[in-house]
């Protein structure tokens, strides 16, 4: 076992400073009505750096720093752009340890999943998308004889992008990397839950980008991000967050007549077909495996496999081992590297939490395992901590409904084909699900017919670049991790020439 | 609510803390009113906005009104309709708690979040509604 040392203690891999200010230009930038905001660590609850509370001034600042960079940005060679891409993904990989501790200290996840997941999926992300630029085409029409319809990609110019909490770095690359190959300058807003690692990482990667071209101004929503992606000048604004705000975002982008993505999470099922128990070998154990994904990353994750459907055949003697290898998960400090779950992100996450499982216990379903803060002791005491949970109960309740954002998976059985169809499509999402069958015909079915975005089969909770991800249903517009994502922060400029000498003759 | 009860049932309330800070908002921003998000990271979670700054349509259900001692004009509470349709059994309590806010909601800054409290309504609260 090892266990990092926490930031701000002897021999940490990463040292936070005392403050942040807003990174604006290639430089950073106080305030400008001089406020700031503490930021805790979900791990103990203690506050560890302060953080700029930016305001509408701070914006617009940020919006002319970008508006300034974006032009050179924009003509800059597809290969010169893709080279920075590059080296920003050499330099995270040089300081992986550094940027994994960062987040796990911030979001209270555990450094294991930082350290194999989120920061080699970060550099991965940018390595893609430098070659997807390189390898991206226009287009040539022949519209006649003497006719042609050029396609060319041009930026959009100045772009706004609010981050979510649960992933920090990863959901920060995953738009940024798009955003800056595509040749587009970038104010970005971090979750007011985890504004600190963003700025580990511009430490590392800030002066690899021109001045201007990424520009970050920290603060709360209504402060900070409701300027941001209300304002004129930008065109186009990429959220990922909840139903609600995601309204409210399409609903400045309609009011400026551009456009937004929007990536607003889901309740995803996880379907287990009898086939499974036909043998206990590793596929058996991967499938339950599978199960246990609910708890990865706290289920602070917008595709968490939170709805699990069992057939009927298998449905006690696969749950009960479902339960066992629930139960087996380690939580702890989250700078063990042991520790399988840490802590919730924030205490009015955890407050949250709680409630639906008291909701959930009101409207009858069962607790198999679980149902509880979870108090590790100590310094963790002050932390956010909740038990990974199994209810058990029918698909109408309403924790197999909305997004608990938590450890916490509903458990059902279906008896044939089309009742597991009926019942994993019985909800308002469609973002991400999940297929486990030995049987390739049926696994490819069920695949096709849910409405969701993103089909895991026979795996789930991969998020490999070059795998579209997004939204059926309420659960969002636009295909992030793709190629194609560059399309959304792409302008199509048609040059339509004629070479005839000749006049049409109309006049 | 106590099973006594004649007039109409409500579907909303509002704790004392709740209410208090919601005195407080609307002396900052003027009306105020509510949208039940849903969906990720900070869904599932009431969110307060200056009355109009959110736009309601066909496809929302209004849930009811927060009469808030102190302030004139009542807080209408919102919802999308499809979720309603999974969350109309229960009644919600909008509550407070120490947190670090989420999306646009007015109350972030103040270092609290509203959080949604839930029971299942009655057999007499639903031939009331």
């Amino acid at each position: 076992m090892t266990q990092y040392a926490a930031p701000g203690t002897a021999g940490s891999v990463v040292e936070f400073r005392s403050r942040y200010d807003h990174y604006i230009g290639g430089e950073y930038v106080a305030p400008s009505k001089g406020g700031y905001f503490e930021n805790p660590t979900p791990v103990t609850g203690q506050t560890f750096t302060e953080v700029a509370r930016g305001t509408a001034d701070d914006v617009e600042r940020a919006i002319d720093a970008a508006e300034g960079a974006a032009a050179a940005w924009g003509k800059a060679s597809p290969g010169e752009r893709s080279g920075v891409l590059l080296a920003i993904a050499d330099q995270m990989e040089a300081n992986l340890e550094k940027l994994a501790v960062a987040e796990s200290w911030e979001n209270g996840k555990p450094v294991r999943e930082c350290l194999a997941a989120d920061i080699p999926l970060a550099i991965d992300h940018f390595r893609y998308f430098a070659g997807a630029l390189r390898g991206q085409e226009g287009g040539i029409s022949q519209i006649d004889e003497n006719t042609v319809a050029y396609h060319f990609h041009e930026p959009l110019g100045v772009v706004a992008q609010i981050i979510p909490w649960n992933f920090p770095i990863l959901m920060a690359t995953w738009k940024l990397a798009p955003a800056l190959a595509a040749g587009n300058a970038i104010v970005l807003k971090p979750a007011e839950q985890t504004p600190a690692s963003i700025h580990v990482l511009l430490e590392v990667i800030g002066d690899l980008l021109p001045a201007g071209v990424l520009n970050v101004v920290n603060g709360f929503g209504v402060e900070a991000g409701k300027p941001l992606a209300s304002n004129p000048r930008i065109s186009k604004v990429a959220f990922t967050g909840e139903t609600t705000t995601g309204r409210l975002i399409l609903q400045y982008a309609s009011e400026n007549i551009i456009p937004a993505t929007v990536e607003l999470g889901g309740k995803s099922p996880n379907i287990f077909f009898d086939d499974v128990a036909a043998s206990k070998d590793a596929f058996y154990d991967k499938a339950l495996e599978g199960f246990a994904m609910f708890a990865l990353n706290q289920g602070e994750v917008c595709t968490c496999p939170s709805r699990a459907l069992i057939q009927a055949g298998m449905y006690e003697e696969f749950l009960g081992e479902a339960v066992e290898r629930t139960k087996a998960i380690k939580q702890g400090h989250p700078l063990d590297t042991t520790t399988q779950v840490g802590a919730q992100a924030s205490n009015d996450q955890l407050e949250k939490i709680l409630s639906y499982i008291d909701i959930g216990k009101q409207e009858g379903a069962k607790v198999l395992t679980g149902g509880n803060r979870a108090d590790l002791g100590g310094e963790l005491s002050g932390g956010y901590y909740v038990e990974p949970t199994i209810f058990e109960g029918h698909n109408k309740q309403r924790i197999f409904q909305e997004e608990i954002f938590g450890p916490v998976v509903s458990v059902t059985s279906f008896d044939d084909y089309d009742d597991a169809m009926k019942i994993a499509n019985d909800t308002l999402y469609g973002l991400g699900s999940g297929v486990w069958s030995r049987n390739g015909n049926t696994a490819y079915r069920a695949g096709r017919d849910i409405q969701a975005g993103r089909v895991w089969v026979n795996n789930y909770h991969s998020y490999p670049a070059h795998a579209a991800f997004g939204g059926y249903k309420q659960s969002g517009i636009g295909r992030e991790t793709h190629k194609m994502m560059l399309d959304h922060y792409q302008q199509t400029k048609n040059l339509l020439v004629n070479y005839s000498d000749s006049g049409p003759g109309l006049f | 609510m106590s099973g006594t009860d004649t007039g109409p049932a409500q579907r909303v309330a509002v704790t004392g803390q709740a209410a208090e800070l919601i005195r407080r908002l609307a002396e900052q921003h003027g009306p105020l009113m509510f949208h039940q998000s849903g969906g990720c990271c900070d869904g599932s979670a009431p969110m307060c906005y200056p009355a109009g700054e959110f736009r309601t349509g066909a496809s929302d259900v209004h849930l009811g009104d927060l009469h808030v001692g102190g302030i004139a004009e009542p807080v209408p509470v919102w919802m999308s309709g499809p979720q309603f349709e999974y969350w109309s059994h229960t009644h919600l309590t909008i509550d407070v708690v120490p947190g670090r806010g989420s999306g646009f909601s007015l109350e972030a800054p103040e270092g609290v979040r509203f959080l949604i409290r839930s029971r299942l309504l009655t057999e007499d609260e639903l031939d009331r509604l």
